[in-house]
């Protein structure tokens, strides 16, 4: 039933579209409802008290907050087909070090790019390249993080890569002149169609975020 | 006792007055494994250290088999998942929807939670009001998880009480040498009484630090 899992997420997020990703990867139906975060609904409001922010899955009417532990909940729910996670504790205790890193640097450090000017813009731009290149050292000669297959570290990752244009742009910088190991990845990601279908197109996200910058009041 | 093989060693490198370090020890407490401590010194971090946390080069981090995990969360899930026989106790259920809640708990305490009453704590007289305000905030929306339960895994110590040691035993220390009252009998009783009941729990006890020598270390760290 297209009932039973729902997900309130935005379109342009890159936290959001990690559920859809893995959505799509265990090939489960659900309704998804687009949320406006200016103007935050009831439903959202009370789905998700505690940090009113997207994405929030809701399985049989319970809500599941947090993207990566919602990818993990689908991984452990719908656990007969193509799993996400490796099963052998130490391999899933480093794709979930690696999922958190994402977490903990890379929104942050591209936010100091496109959020900030002069020398602290010059920074950020500095530590972004350098968080990529250690996610690229991380991969190696892998074809995905998760080894032969795509896996719970490159569904964190590859979802900043839609937001990569607009952070170029405003950064006035090339990632992929310092970084063409990562882009190879995203692009060999994108190669699947639970990513292809599910990032959104790049131009809209930099609308999307000169939008937010003004809203936000930030030049 | 335990062969003294590299394969089966295991191996904390830690922090003593660290609660992130701390919850390690009490993890495997719990699980009755035993292991070798080494206390680091952050201003002079040892070459091991460097080995086994290269990214982050902070504790804690446990060495199993030769391999290392850092970031406390993740190494307590991996604690609780390879540990994991009959007489284990188990820190998470084994229902998805119960385990991801207890994951949600966990990252908002560290997200969310600790920083709040850090920053109350430590805050300066203009930024106060406002840190205090978010601190209570923070720690009326951890009770309401708790609602009328023993420990916030039900009956017994789960994933969330074992991360929550820093609401348990630190923030009572910390608001003290502040001079706030954060967690009171008075403001949050259900807290406080669930905060009496894990320090007070016989594993529990016996791996919190001394409460006399963490007073110290803050009340030192207060004066710089």
């Amino acid at each position: 039933m297209e009932n039973e899992v729902v997900l309130l997420d935005l379109w342009a997020s890159m936290f959001g579209m990690r559920v859809r990703i893995a959505l799509a990867e265990k090939g489960i139906k659900y309704e998804y409802i687009e949320q406006d975060i200016w103007n935050k609904s009831d439903l959202l409001l009370q789905m998700n008290p505690v940090h009113k922010k997207v994405p929030v899955l809701i399985h049989k009417g319970k809500p599941i907050c947090e993207s990566l532990i919602a990818v993990q909940y689908i991984d452990e729910v719908w656990n007969d087909r193509s799993p996400l996670l490796p099963s052998d504790p130490y391999q899933k205790s480093q794709a979930r070090f690696w999922a958190d890193y994402v977490d903990k640097k890379i929104y942050d450090l591209a936010k100091k790019v496109w959020a900030r000017k002069g020398e602290e813009q010059e920074a950020g731009k500095k530590e972004f390249i350098e968080a990529l290149q250690l996610l690229e050292a991380e991969l190696g000669d892998k074809p995905f993080f998760g080894g032969d297959k795509l896996g719970f570290v490159d569904i964190s990752l590859v979802t900043f890569y839609s937001w990569f244009y607009a952070v170029e742009t405003i950064g006035n910088f090339s990632i992929e002149s310092e970084c063409p190991k990562f882009i190879s990845w995203a692009k060999r990601c994108l190669q699947k169609e639970s990513v292809a279908n599910t990032l959104p197109n790049s131009e809209r996200v930099y609308e999307f975020l000169l939008d937010a910058k003004k809203r936000l009041g930030i030049e | 006792m335990a062969s003294s093989s590299d394969n089966e060693e295991v191996r904390v490198l830690g922090k003593w007055a660290s609660p992130f370090s701390n919850r390690i020890d009490l993890a495997l407490k719990l699980k009755g494994v035993p292991y070798n401590y080494s206390e680091e010194d952050l201003a002079n971090k040892s070459l091991d250290l460097l080995k086994y946390n290269p990214v982050h080069k902070k504790v804690p981090v446990l060495v199993h088999n030769g391999n290392s995990i850092a970031e406390s969360l993740v190494i307590l899930e991996y604690i609780d998942e390879v540990w994991n026989n009959n007489n284990n106790h188990a820190f998470l259920p084994q229902d998805p929807y119960h385990r991801a809640l207890a994951r949600f708990w966990c990252k908002t305490l560290d997200d969310k939670i600790l920083p709040a009453i850090w920053n109350a704590c430590w805050s300066d007289e203009k930024g106060r009001e406002k840190a205090v305000e978010e601190a209570l905030e923070a720690l009326k929306i951890l009770q309401d998880e708790l609602k009328d339960k023993k420990f916030f895994g039900g009956e017994t110590i789960g994933l969330v009480d074992i991360a929550a040691n820093f609401i348990g035993y630190w923030v009572s220390i910390l608001q003290e040498i502040a001079g706030l009252e954060l967690l009171t009998i008075e403001k949050f009783p259900k807290l406080y009484k669930w905060s009496q009941e894990y320090i007070n729990h016989p594993v529990i006890k016996e791996g919190l630090p001394p409460r006399d020598e963490l007073f110290a270390f803050f009340k030192a760290s207060a004066k710089k």
